[in-house]
């Protein structure tokens, strides 16, 4: 059994087209069946309301007199793209601000301009025959701009991985902050009430189709970057008139250390035409199932604690290994039913016009390939120190004093019978050893026992963080064993990456 | 209820807080303390029926008492009811109702701050 476009349509016109939101469609199926919910549902509206980084807008701003081809251009002090000819620009919303860092940025702007604030313009050029102007401050309301038009390269993940952290300090990440030894989870996403669970073989949503975002009718203009369907990870590129919109839906955010981001309300209709799109429709959160990643884990692949289901996600809390973890949600479910709510009464009283299916599909099998490095980044092991001093916990700390001297260096490694790490003492520790009473005489009264460590196959950037982070200038280099096979210092860094290392 | 006293140590390392436990038999709670060598800023936790006479003998002894009724303030406009605070905060202020709204229950805040740098929309802020 099928049911024609042009018949809901037509239902829309006349004003009787009945409209759902995703989230009642299991009760509908449940009760009416398949065949019967596809007789009595015309249209699914989704929705979801979350922090979407790859989001902003193009801006022509009119010509000035004398006129300027734009080199560089900032609003409000956030640099704008403006390689798209004179009066052209892309802002970006997590661009920051040049004065004010991660407080204010592109999501900023774009929330003032559609709260109906001036934005202060500012634009310099070398000036050339046909635009001899070298430079201009302007203030521009949203509507003096000739367009506004958003454009997002990468919204509407069909789900995303929850984020924990098992490290021992908290992370400031763009999934928000992650308390230390796993504290709490953290997620995004509707769950079933967002678009692309919600026809994941891309068939009813597609190039053309007409969308909510930001308050206004917008339109998907096809696949997003990093588009990754086949598994389960597609997006969307979609775009809409700023003019229209309203800061509601709009809004700017700031992931404390990580930085600006905005909050885009989007929805999508989903005409009922057949039996397939009934079935997806009434997909539930216990059926999205997302990776609990451990961003304590600095890389690409970073390590998935377990599978969760949205069901589980929502419910406030998830089991961890022995623990219960609470849950913290990024996006905003509230604001997420008032998205899909907002399309229904549109399509209900025929604001939206009609309904329209892709023009182009989205590849449904689309997969997002990690990038080409042609320059593997530098690994421990290439810039270590191989000959390490090191000492034996027994060892009388004026024995390690003799051999810090000796070997002109600050930290001696700390090593048991075995060979094994145990400790890490620095000329600090035995300066200080001396100083305070004398009453210590072996290395390990003395030694530091929670050792900040590395290993031969770690990127070189990580490590750096890591004596960032704990603020030390030396790190040793261990095996799978835990034997010490380097040394990296701060100084080994300073030849890599220049002065910025040399303490 | 909770209590923000400030007091000054210049007139000795007077034991306040346990004198008072002590006369009143009112069990206070101390949920932070900031203490150096001139002054103190510490919150207490004292049972609501108890808090006039606690009040009181603070008062009497030369501290400054103020009684915190929203610790943590949020600001309903920057709010969209995303819920990241409630798995930040150690005292479990935050919680969704039924429609996916936050509801706090200020009055176990111990003014950590967690939660202020977590919220994405900067909506929380402490009482000051
Ligand atoms: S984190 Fe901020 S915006 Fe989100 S619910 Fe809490 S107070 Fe509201
Ligand atoms: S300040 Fe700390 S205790 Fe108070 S609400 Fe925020 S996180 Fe909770």
């Amino acid at each position: 059994m099928e049911k024609s476009l042009e018949l809901i349509n037509t239902r829309i016109r006349d004003g009787n087209a009945r409209v759902v939101a995703a989230e009642e469609m299991p009760s509908i199926v449940d009760e009416l069946g398949e065949e019967g919910a596809l007789k009595e549902v015309d249209v699914v509206t989704t929705g979801t309301f979350g922090a979407m980084c790859s989001s902003g807008a193009f801006f022509n701003f009119g010509h000035a007199d004398p006129p300027i081809r734009m080199e560089r251009v900032w609003l409000n002090d956030v640099e704008a793209y403006t390689g798209i000819a004179a009066v052209d620009a892309y802002l970006g919303a997590t661009q920051q601000s040049a004065t004010q860092g991660e407080e204010y940025g592109g999501a900023h702007v774009l929330e003032d301009l559609l709260a109906g604030n001036a934005v202060e313009l500012q634009a310099t050029s070398r000036g050339t025959d046909c635009y001899p102007r070298r430079s201009i401050t302007t203030e521009l309301l949203l509507e003096d701009m000739n367009q506004a038009i958003m454009l997002n390269p990468r919204n509407a993940f069909q789900r995303y991985n929850a984020a924990t952290n098992s490290t021992d300090r908290t992370l400031y990440t763009y999934m928000g902050t992650l308390l230390p030894r796993c504290g709490n989870i953290s997620y995004s996403g509707a769950g079933s009430l967002s678009p692309l669970p919600n026809d994941p073989h891309f068939r009813m949503i597609g190039s053309g189709v007409p969308i909510f975002l930001c308050g206004a009718e917008g339109m998907v203009v096809g696949e997003g970057t990093q588009h990754a369907s086949r598994g389960g990870f597609g997006n969307l590129m979609v775009t809409g008139d700023m003019k229209r919109m309203t800061n509601e839906f709009l809004r700017a955010a700031t992931m404390t250390g990580y930085g600006v981001t905005a909050y885009v309300g989007l929805g999508v209709p989903i005409p009922v035409v057949d039996l397939d799109v009934v079935r997806h429709t009434a997909v539930r959160d216990e059926d999205i199932l997302v990776d609990v990643i451990d961003y304590g884990v600095a890389r690409r692949d970073r390590p998935s604690r377990r599978k969760v289901s949205y069901a589980e996600l929502k419910s406030g809390s998830v089991e961890l290994g022995e623990e219960v973890v609470r849950t913290s949600s990024l996006s905003s479910y509230r604001m997420a039913r008032k998205v899909a709510d907002r399309l229904k009464e549109w399509i209900e009283t025929g604001s939206m016009g009609d309904l329209a299916l892709p023009t182009r599909r989205i590849n449904p099998e689309g997969v997002s390939r990690p990038m080409r490095e042609t320059q593997q980044a530098p690994r421990v092991r290439e810039i270590m120190e191989r000959q390490v001093i090191s000492i034996t916990e027994d060892e009388e700390i004026r024995t390690a004093a003799k051999r810090l001297l000796k070997g002109e260096t600050n930290h001696l490694p700390v090593l048991d019978k075995d060979g094994i790490l145990v400790g890490i003492v620095t000329t600090y520790d035995i300066s200080k050893a001396v100083v305070q009473d004398g009453k210590h005489r072996c290395v390990r009264d003395i030694m530091t026992r929670k050792v900040v460590k590395t290993h031969p196959d770690e990127p070189v950037d990580i490590a750096a963080r890591k004596l960032e982070q704990n603020n030390i200038s030396a790190l040793p280099v261990v095996d799978t064993a835990n034997r010490v096979v380097g040394m990296l210092t701060a100084i080994d860094l300073g030849k890599l990456f220049g002065r910025r290392w040399m303490k | 209820m909770k209590l923000l006293i400030t007091f000054s140590r210049k007139g000795g390392r007077e034991p306040v807080i346990a004198r008072i436990v002590k006369e009143t038999g009112v069990l206070i709670n101390v949920e932070k303390a900031n203490i150096d060598s001139m002054a103190g800023e510490m919150l207490i936790d004292v049972p609501d029926e108890d808090a006039s006479v606690v009040l009181e003998r603070m008062e009497a002894a030369g501290v400054s008492v103020r009684v915190l009724e929203d610790a943590i303030v949020r600001d309903e406009e920057e709010c969209i009811d995303c819920g990241a605070c409630i798995s930040i905060c150690p005292q479990e202020v935050f919680s969704f109702d039924p429609d996916w709204r936050i509801r706090l229950h200020p009055g176990v805040c111990v003014l950590c701050g967690k939660c202020v740098i977590a919220c994405p929309h900067r909506a929380l802020s402490l009482q000051q």
